[in-house]
């Protein structure tokens, strides 16, 4: 099992030189301490930031820089700030090349729901549905299961959706599943597990890739041990 | 001569009617016209329509209006982070109501208001809840939902500079919500952290041009915006 970084970490391997990124609060926002060195990676960040840099120090905030999540930001050489309506322009219109994203459920066809659950006294949606309509390669960053045990990968979706049929890729603690239009796919299982404990874990048919691996993360990810 | 400044907050909020629809910049603390909301609420209007992404924070700014049971309604996207305590109260009380809006088709029905659109179909909240009842239309091959335009009987927005002629610059992330809002309400109100002679601002730092704005205010900055550390401090 990883930790949440170590999902963080194994999605920040995938995104590509070039790739224009948004990312969700949560486990998606620890992707920017993983990005690799050597790749110009552009984060976009709704308020309308495109080349989001490290969080500030602390003493060092600028009152007038924050992220989506409302973290005090730097920026990058090379970022451009800009209003909210480019801001959706550059997410709907599908500008951006990844998005990174939590989830509550996902299901076998790829329909996404994160913005409620059942119960919630106060709805907010924020981006959500905009991000997951408008991004070609949405990906999702979550825990495989609940804290309960139960899984988050359904046949189908029970809380309300965000957007249907979205997402292409999970990466959980578990492992790493591609949504094809044939069902999902598990291409990587996390260390020290094997394909049929994640099978087992997931609540939806799960094909085994025939050239599914152990996720190649350093051991400092592997949360065996913190988790149980 | 045009002048659009005015000395004080007060003078500039005094006409806002109750059951007035008022659109307030920002976007987390960056760009949020922390003085003019102040002000509102000293000047009395009631039975609001408040259209903002967010519902402020704790009992100051804008959710001191939610405290003082000021506000019918809000329309927003994001209403519901720890520190909307005033607006979290109102609601669950049932003397707020609320309208949900993706943020994305927020900011575009403010748009198409500014812009003289009467809506648009947009694939954002095709199959969710907040469709629900709504016209769908299929473009291309694809499902869209049509979504109205926003537009308020007031704005109040924040920019850093700005001249008499209400040209407005904003700085970093304070731009957000802030020139599309200046542009759907029939009375828009900036307050600036600074007036420069006309002729400061060189024509391409301008991001909203005077001829949205009406009200032009320069004030000090809000003393408990802005402050990265105030909550941890206890203040």
């Amino acid at each position: 099992m990883l930790t949440r970084d170590g999902i963080a970490y194994r999605v920040a391997r995938d995104l590509p030189e070039g790739a224009y990124v948004n990312l969700g609060i949560g486990i998606p926002f620890l992707v920017t301490s993983y990005l690799a060195p050597d790749r110009e990676i552009f984060i976009h960040s709704e308020n309308g930031i495109l080349g989001v840099g490290p969080v500030a120090e602390r003493g060092k905030e600028d009152p007038d820089l924050v992220n989506a999540s409302k973290d005090y930001i730097t920026l990058l050489p090379g970022s451009s700030v800009f209003d909210h309506a480019l801001s959706f322009t550059m997410i709907r219109g599908g500008h951006l090349t990844h998005a990174v994203i939590g989830a509550i459920e996902v299901a076998a066809n790829g329909d996404l729901a994160n913005w409620r659950v059942p119960g919630q006294k106060v709805p907010g949606v924020g981006g959500a549905m905009d991000i997951a309509v408008g991004i070609e390669n949405l990906y999702v960053a979550m825990t495989h299961t609940t804290n309960k045990g139960q899984s988050k990968i359904l046949t189908k979706c029970t809380c309300p959706l965000t957007a249907p049929a979205c997402v292409k890729r999970i990466y959980t603690d578990m492992g790493l599943i591609d949504v094809t239009p044939e069902g999902l796919v598990l291409r990587e299982v996390a260390p020290g597990l094997t394909p049929l404990a994640v099978e087992k874990a997931t609540a939806a048919p799960l094909r085994v890739a025939d050239d599914c691996r152990q996720m190649d993360v350093p051991p400092t990810f592997n949360g065996v041990g913190l988790l149980q | 001569m045009i002048n659009k400044t005015l000395a004080t907050c007060g003078e500039a909020v005094a006409n806002i009617f109750d059951g007035a629809t008022v659109m307030v910049g920002g976007f987390g603390e960056p760009g949020v016209p922390g003085r003019l909301i102040e002000a509102l609420r000293e000047q009395g209007a009631t039975n609001l329509v408040v259209i903002h992404n967010g519902a402020g924070f704790h009992d100051f700014a804008l959710g001191g209006l939610f405290k003082d049971g000021r506000v019918r309604k809000l329309v927003a996207s994001f209403p519901n982070y720890p520190s909307a305590t005033a607006f979290r109260d109102r609601y669950l009380k049932g003397d707020t109501e609320l309208e949900l809006v993706p943020q994305g088709t927020l900011i575009e029905r403010i748009r198409a208001a500014g812009a003289g659109l009467g809506g648009f179909y947009t694939r954002t909240g095709v199959g969710t809840d907040l469709a629900a009842g709504k016209e769908i239309r299929v473009i291309d091959g694809r499902p869209y939902v049509f979504e109205t335009p926003l537009n308020a009987d007031f704005a109040l927005v924040k920019a850093e500079r700005a001249d008499r002629l209400g040209n407005l610059a904003y700085r970093y992330a304070m731009r957000n919500f802030n020139p599309i809002m200046a542009t759907a309400a029939k009375t828009v109100i900036a307050e600036v952290e600074k007036l420069v002679p006309v002729g400061t601002l060189k024509p391409d730092e301008i991001h909203t041009p005077g001829v949205f704005i009406d009200h032009v205010v320069e004030i000090d900055r809000h003393p408990r915006l802005f402050e990265p550390h105030y909550e941890e401090a206890g203040t």
